[in-house]
């Protein structure tokens, strides 16, 4: 584990929110869509309660504020690439603000499926400049762990439709017309979502798990990592009271915005 | 950091900008007649107005569960989802597209709630710089005066009653369209503001516009940029004047 105990946002974060006191743990799975992260979820939910750890899971789409406004959006012909980007990014906000924020006070083991990073793959594989979407994010804390539940295309391709019985509409990428049907659509669309995953690995420290192994043995994995992480958290919480300093120092600095040549999330509005 | 998109297109985006009460809408309106009268092809964008997301603003100020950066992110989906439906499209097609509030409504306005300036500053670095930016200044009495003149109260979010400046919703009002002004106020070089002095009459302000407006158009078609529907339509032999 490479993370810093208390919390930090990414860049100069939500207004008005002191995240000193807060002494729960952010853990997120990141993946892909049908890569078996809401199992994970599930499970882990499962273990952590019952070895007395108070638990609080949340997912994209689930904010109170927007939630309904972006499924219902979704289900009409006219979201375009940014606007669906800026409707994640509240969704997140109000999540983080009313939701994660507030059970990270009070201590518990926030599990979220999904958090910026899909909607940052998302956003880049549907062309939009990836300097820009980060700099959004910027108000986003910035996690204990994020494990990001890799597999290839190929793997993911019959487990989506074991799943869910078709390709989803989103998840092929067809508001962008990758391909000529969902199935090609949902390769090309999946493989530059995986492709802007990966790129992020390094820059937001991601700890990589093999998904294309059985549910079981990706569990074992995960809650191996997890105990690991939750008995990390004492010896932090002694750290802690070496004072302010040493929160001061761990406020790792995180490189602003960079310059970009050209913002390109309008490539779409042009056809 | 560069704040626009630096694309060009061969329409023209004209934008009023001011607080609440300092007659821009009215303006605009009437800017937007004249011009339909003279053949342009007009397109009406009003803040806060995309189908997708009016309804999620409207219940969140009501239940008031917007805080700075959700409120800041909900209009930045609204301008987003109207640029590539309304904004950009008419733009590309050679349209005048005149904009009721744009991207410096929330420079303003996000900044007067704590939000991070370079954060605000690149959420809008999509959006097209305006060929024309009239900024409405208007001193705050006056502009009261005129939204309490034509309704009962003022609006929770519009007084800024979200900061908890003043439990006084009047008093509220002023210290927040306050740091509203100030913010405009600092941006007039930066943006190219013409700074409309909005407690003149309105034939008075319509007039100023409307020279300005003509100036940028007759540039503009000098160099072959503006394109209107049928020829020699825009130039003042349209249908309105065989009519005048």
């Amino acid at each position: 584990m490479a993370m810093e105990s208390p919390l930090t946002f990414y860049d100069d974060g939500l207004p008005g929110i002191d995240v000193g006191p807060l002494c729960g743990k952010l853990v997120v799975v990141e993946g892909p869509d049908g890569v078996g992260r809401t199992t994970q979820i599930t499970l882990l939910r499962t273990w952590l309660e019952h070895s007395g750890h108070a638990v609080m899971d949340t997912g994209l789409l689930r904010s109170a504020l927007v939630g309904k406004t972006i499924k219902q959006a979704k289900l009409g012909n006219t979201l375009a690439p940014l606007t669906l980007s800026l409707f994640y990014a509240t969704d997140i906000a109000d999540r983080l603000e009313n939701e994660i924020i507030p059970a990270l006070r009070a201590g518990f083991v926030v599990l979220t499926d999904r958090y910026i990073y899909s909607s940052m793959a998302r956003a880049i594989a549907r062309g939009t400049d990836p300097a820009w979407i980060r700099a959004v994010f910027g108000f986003a804390l910035r996690p204990h762990a994020i494990y990001y539940l890799r597999c290839s295309v190929q793997d993911l391709l019959p487990r989506v439709v074991y799943a869910k019985g078709q390709f989803d509409y989103w998840e092929s990428g067809m508001d962008v017309r990758l391909g000529k049907d969902y199935y090609e659509s949902f390769e090309r669309y999946q493989t530059r979502v995986m492709r802007a995953l990966d790129a992020m690995a390094q820059r937001y420290q991601f700890e990589i798990v093999d998904a294309s192994r059985s549910p079981d043995k990706v569990f074992r994995d995960l809650q191996r990592r997890i105990s690991k992480l939750l008995h990390e958290k004492r010896g932090k919480r002694r750290a802690k009271a070496k004072g302010k300093a040493a929160r001061e120092a761990a406020r790792a600095p995180e490189p602003g915005p960079e310059p970009v040549a050209e913002v390109q999330s309008l490539a779409a509005v042009e056809g | 950091m560069r704040s626009f998109s630096g694309r060009k297109f061969p329409g023209k985006l004209i934008i009023v900008e001011g607080i609440d009460g300092s007659g821009k809408s009215t303006q605009l309106s009437l800017l937007s007649h004249w011009l339909r009268s003279r053949g342009f092809g007009v397109v009406f964008s009003e803040w806060n107005s995309s189908p997708l997301v009016k309804e999620t603003t409207r219940r969140g100020k009501k239940k008031d569960m917007f805080t700075p950066t959700t409120f800041s992110l909900i209009h930045a989906t609204d301008f987003a989802d109207r640029s590539e439906r309304q904004i950009l499209p008419p733009l590309r097609a050679g349209s005048i597209v005149c904009a009721d509030r744009y991207a410096f409504t929330a420079f303003a306005r996000d900044m007067a709630r704590g939000v991070s300036r370079r954060w605000v500053r690149n959420l809008y670095r999509f959006a097209v710089r305006p060929a024309l930016a009239f900024y409405f200044r208007v001193p705050l009495d006056v502009a009261l005066g005129r939204i309490l003149g034509g309704r009962e109260a003022l609006k929770y979010y519009e007084a800024g009653m979200d900061l908890h400046l003043s439990r006084d919703v009047e008093e509220s009002f002023r210290l927040f369209q306050g740091r509203i002004i100030d913010e405009y106020e600092a941006m007039i070089d930066e943006f190219d503001f013409k700074v409309v002095d909005a407690t003149l009459s309105i034939e008075e302000q319509q007039t100023q516009i409307r020279g300005i407006v003509e100036e940028e158009l007759n540039l503009s078609h000098a160099n072959g940029l503006l394109k209107s529907p049928w020829k020699g339509f825009a130039n003042g032999n349209g249908i309105a004047a065989h009519f005048l």
